[in-house]
């Protein structure tokens, strides 16, 4: 990048060589939805063979790998690299600044990841088949009992955790060099800020999550023992080195999510957000907490009872930093002057269903309880209310909300309003029942199930279809309104939005910025 | 603050990087040994460590109570051998020297090697339970179709809590002929 | 005092807590059942009231976050002419909602500490059972002092007729074993839960015991049960392919019917030790043998012995090959594959039957038999 005051190139090459981070961007985004739909695929099979008890579809060999690939394609293929999008589009325009700090990088970062998950994908068609030990791959399952597509399967988490190091550098730089003059930290829109905090999260746990692949593959193809007992090694070990990852990384999924619902809640409630200042503490004490809550996913493995006592209490402390998050959007809502636009009705879905599933997360807490809840669909709902209400409803609203900024185009609110209501029946058709089945006593990763748990699991399959047709009316309606949607030109577009990326021309200019804006010290974060 | 390039981002990037190898790092010198010191001061998994007990403790034997060792042998998958204690249990003094043995057959037509890993339960227990002389010190070699006695010498330790009065001691054998070969188990 | 407070929260939730708690009965999961069952021992009691209660407190809490947005929803539109108030801080506020949810907590942390040591009280336990999880079946050792432990294997019972559709389905479908585990009523109970190969997790939800299996450590947990009847669980750790298929019966049985079940184990054990000095004729031997295949064979080599997991039987260069090379592969395995070795799950009578079996099943037609002393003999080398 640089001083080139001209357009896009031509052809394929524009999107190959590009460093332009709105482009870069757009690739994410097509990318991550495009994995949304083959993780959805799976996550139809899933659903489809347990819409009644008895084996009809997909034998149990192969329904483990479609839960194992769900799993992680959902993480790693689709949630992440979404919000990476987002990233690449707004937060330049947020704090003003020309471009990403590292744009070549940025294109590497975009570019190694279709490959990846092609080789991902692939491991379906080889001997043995795809991973099957579920995306928390617990050993020995995922060593010594693997196929041997495991080798393929660590290097995909390998490259993968690279490009994800490389955006989150990419961020930070960004965010710590370029902002414009007077953009101090506690102005930025706080979508920055939960970004630069998920940043910080990635740097330090993804070098994890490559360690722990490391030592599967060395114990697979070098002799050495880390995961078996016969070698002095600890499968349990394993657990706590994936979980010192997979616990941050949750937050990691779910940190932007919060900063979208920041900024749309008040643009839709014609009201500035509600104690920022305090949404920026609490997501920083929930990032702090989240590296010392990591076994509350190990409460049945065995620990000594202070090692329970103390991941318990640590655990139930999230609450409060994440409570504090709720009551300030409700307050924000409060006394505003509200108006229900599809992002809006989304943000409401998102802040309904979040609260759900965090309370379902403090029940989970409780060690004792936990006992009941281990390892059964209850968890199933309760990580599918924080992720698919939490980061897919959230997204949803993101695209809705800054998609006529991006193309200088309107989208249909009928269809919009449409794809919400469908998504959030269907949603909580799929998941609510699967609370009580959990309670039941179903457990999950389970291809067949008793005939007590029937009816449930036919309406959760039915929910399931439902949630995830209503994918297909979103993506028609984006490219509906790409190709045909009823122009815009306000720079507003919404009539309660604040903040620089509405200040530039409808549609975004391929480069905004390029001489920095004038921050207004009055307009404290938009 | 150091810096490390002229370029502001450069600069980030490259101290952002030292900060992800370190992560890596991390997993390896500083999880896992603590994983391992953790598991001997808590007992995780009833994990005892590989080294016979020299230490003597003053106050020889306590007469007035007695604990029960339980005995427990299980072959890990793909492990063939007859393996199991002589005595399913005894009742012991803290305080004292006692003997056992278990016995293992190695059943098949080729010469194997075995590993046995301990555990005990309940893992509070683990700190209080000195083995002096224990077979699963070391890997156990025995030729096709041979038996051998493993023997077992430990102390109970007097200060034991006086609510446990039953410790399992288990006792899994592995089948490490392909590690033993190579010789290259690291840990 | 929480649970005063959670008695004035039940009431308060009547309606809710009513439907909820119509459906919980013991013996398994019962039809559409949509909450926890407290089970049938004091600890699941506990750990149902905690339970209740901490549902009962987020449902108090969901209800004003909800009551307050709904309002402004309701009231705060702009289509209703609202117009936007522009107040965006209080520290006051803000304290009073990170304390105030803290002390909540506190309360809450109380009777769940108690309720985990309760969990964590492993000791003066009056029998003792090892529990270790296969790929995919459990096995029960009862651990005896005089050295004389009764074992045996707990299979899925649910034929694969019914999993793949061509039977109607029985009424404890894919919940039921050939052989359960049996303890006494009001006793304690100490489980040694461990793994043969991958982790597994033992869990039965009216026992509210749920502790992973680990291949090479030992884990324990107990129960006391106060109520004779059956109760069932499955595994709940992903552990390969038949996760869903390695279910957990327990029955619990009076006192004297336990200790009559249990000499009936020990002279069981007896009889076998009798039986393998006798000689059976082919049909015999293919009679025990159809039902050991089912039993132990099937899952991988198929109900007509044409593969799946594990290689065919019909036809097999193995089968239909050497005698002793066959039984050596039951007895010991094939290292490295998922055929396991079977010299120390099946007792001699069996393994002779099912090898037999194979011999002369599926159109493999050797004639030839291994009686149960073959077993014996080959296993002493």
């Amino acid at each position: 990048m640089g001083d080139h005051h001209h357009g896009p190139a031509k052809g394929l090459s524009r999107w190959l060589f590009t460093t332009n981070h709105k482009d870069i961007g757009t690739m994410y985004l097509w990318f991550s939805f495009s994995m949304f739909m083959l993780g959805g695929t799976f996550a139809m099979i899933i659903r489809a063979e347990l819409f009644q008890p008895g084996l009809q579809l997909v034998e149990p060999a192969f329904f483990n790998q479609m839960t194992t690939l769900h799993g992680l394609i959902m993480v790693f293929g689709a949630i992440m690299p979404s919000f990476v999008g987002l990233a690449n589009w707004l937060i330049p325009m947020m704090i003003g600044a020309p471009d990403m700090a590292l744009p070549r990088m940025n294109n590497w970062s975009f570019w190694i990841l279709p490959p990846t998950f092609l080789l991902l994908a692939s491991t379906l068609f080889m001997e043995g088949g795809a991973p099957a030990a579920g995306w928390t791959f617990y050993a020995p399952l995922s060593t010594t009992y693997a196929a041997p597509s495991v080798t393929f399967f660590i290097f995909s988490v390998h490259v993968l955790g690279l490009s994800s190091i490389m955006g989150s550098i990419n961020i930070i730089a960004t965010v710590m060099n370029m902002r414009a003059p007077g953009m101090t930290y506690m102005k930025m829109p706080l979508f920055v800020w939960t970004w630069l905090i998920t940043a910080f999260l990635l740097v330090a746990v993804m070098p994890v999550l490559a360690g722990a692949v490391t030592m599967m593959l060395m114990d697979v193809h070098f002799g050495t023992s880390f995961f078996s007992a016969a070698g002095g090694g600890d499968p349990v070990l394993f657990q706590h080195v994936f979980w010192f990852f997979g616990h941050p990384e949750v937050y990691i999924i779910i940190l932007p999510a919060f900063g979208v619902v920041s900024q749309i809640i008040p643009a839709f409630s014609r009201k500035p957000l509600f104690g920022y200042d305090s949404m920026v503490y609490a997501t920083a004490s929930i990032a702090f907490l989240s590296f010392i809550v990591w076994a509350h996913h190990m409460y049945t493995v065995g620990m000594p009872v202070a090692g329970e006592l103390f991941f318990m209490y640590a655990t139930m402390l999230i609450a409060v930093p994440t409570g504090v998050k709720v009551f300030n959007w409700v307050t924000t809502m409060w006394r505003g002057s509200l108006s229900f636009e599809t992002p809006m009705l989304f943000c409401i879905g998102f802040l309904v269903l979040f609260t759900i599933g965090g309370f379902t997360g403090l029940m989970l807490a409780i060690a004792p309880s936990d006992f009941q809840y281990h390892d059964t669909y209850f968890v199933v709902a309760h990580f599918h209310y924080v992720m698919v209400a939490g980061a897919v409803f959230s997204m949803s609203a993101a695209i809705y909300f800054w998609l006529p900024k991006w193309c200088g185009r309107m989208y249909n609110e009928t269809m919009g309003k449409t794809h919400f209501w469908i998504s959030f029946i269907g949603f909580n058709l799929a998941f609510f029942p699967q609370h009580f089945v959990g309670l039941a006593g179903m457990p999950r990763r389970i291809p067949d199930y008793a005939l007590q748990f029937t009816d449930f699991n036919m309406m959760s399959s039915i929910g399931a279809f439902i949630y995830g047709l209503s994918q297909v009316l979103f993506l028609y309606n984006v490219i509906a309104t790409i190709v045909a949607g009823k122009p815009v030109s306000d720079p507003k577009v919404w009539d309660g939005a604040e903040g620089l990326e509405w200040t530039i021309p409808t549609p975004a200019p391929y480069h905004t910025f390029e001489t920095p804006p004038k921050i207004d010290p009055a307009h404290a974060h938009s | 603050m150091i810096r490390l390039s002229k370029n502001p981002s450069t600069d980030t990037a490259t101290k952002l990087v030292v900060v992800a190898v370190l992560m890596f790092a991390f997993v390896f010198v500083v999880m896992v040994p603590l994983y391992n010191v953790l598991c001997d001061a808590l007992g995780i998994n009833g994990k005892t460590n590989g080294e016979a007990y020299t230490s003597v403790q003053a106050g020889g034997v306590d007469e007035s109570r007695l604990v029960t060792i339980q005995f427990v042998a299980t072959r890990n998958e793909g492990m063939p051998w007859e393996f199991g204690p002589s005595v399913s249990t005894m009742k012991v003094h803290p305080g004292a020297v006692n003997d056992t043995l278990f016995r293992a057959r190695n059943t098949l037509a080729k010469d194997m090697v075995a590993q046995a890993i301990p555990s005990i339960s309940p893992s509070r227990a683990v700190q209080y339970f000195h083995k002096t002389e224990c077979f699963c010190f070391n890997q156990q070699p025995l030729a096709a179709g041979a038996a051998a006695e493993l023997p077992l010498q430990y102390i109970v330790d007097r200060d034991l809590p006086k609510d446990i009065h039953t410790i399992t001691l288990s006792y899994t054998i592995f089948d490490v002929t392909d590690m033993a070969k190579g010789a290259v188990a690291t840990r | 005092m929480c649970f005063e407070a959670k008695r004035l929260l039940k009431l308060a939730l009547g309606p809710v807590l009513m439907l909820v708690s119509a459906v919980v009965l013991a013996y398994g999961p019962e039809v559409n059942q949509v909450n926890m069952a407290p089970g049938v021992t004091a600890v699941g009691e506990r750990i149902y009231d905690l339970h209740m209660w901490i549902l009962g407190v987020c449902t108090v809490i969901g209800v004003g976050v909800f009551g307050v947005m709904f309002y402004s929803i309701i009231n705060h539109r702009k289509s209703k002419g609202a117009v936007a108030s522009h107040f965006h801080e209080s520290t006051k506020v803000e304290i009073a909602w990170t304390v105030i949810p803290f002390l909540i907590l506190l309360v809450m942390a109380v009777p769940s500490t108690s309720t985990l040591l309760e969990v964590y009280n492993n000791d003066d336990a009056e029998m003792d059972i090892l529990v270790t999880g296969f790929q995919w079946k459990w096995k029960y050792e009862y651990i005896d002092e005089s050295g004389e432990n009764v074992s045996f294997f707990s299979n899925l019972r649910t034929p694969q007729s019914e999993i793949h559709n061509a039977d109607p389905k029985g009424e404890y479908y894919l919940l039921e074993v050939d052989e359960p585990m049996v303890i006494p009523v009001n006793t304690k109970v100490r489980f040694l839960i461990t793994g043969n190969d991958v982790i597994h997790s033992w869990w039965v939800p009216d026992l509210a015991v749920k502790r992973d299996a680990i291949p090479g450590f030992i884990n324990e947990a107990w129960t006391k049960v106060d109520t004779v009847g059956v109760y069932r669980g499955q595994c709940a750790e992903l552990c390969g392919k038949d996760h869903g298929f390695m279910p957990i019966v327990v029955n619990v049985v009076s006192k004297e019917d336990y200790s009559q079940w249990l000499s009936g184990k020990q002279a069981e054990a007896a009889a076998i030790k009798e039986l393998m000095a006798q000689t059976f004729t082919l049909d015999q031997q293919v009679e025990r043998g159809k039902a050991v295949y089912e039993r132990s064979c099937l899952a991988c080599h198929g109900a007509n012995g044409e593969g799946g997991v594990g290689k065919a039987i019909a036809g097999s260069a193995i089968v239909t090959g050497d005698i002793n090379k066959h039984l050596d592969v039951g007895i010991n395995g094939v290292p490295g594959t998922a055929m396991q070795a079977f010299g120390g799950q099946l007792n001699d009578v069996d393994m002779a039957a099912v090898i037999t079996y194979q011999r002369n099943a599926f159109g493999n037609n050797m004639g030839d038999m291994v009686q149960p002393i073959d077993v014996y003999n080959h296993k002493k080398g």
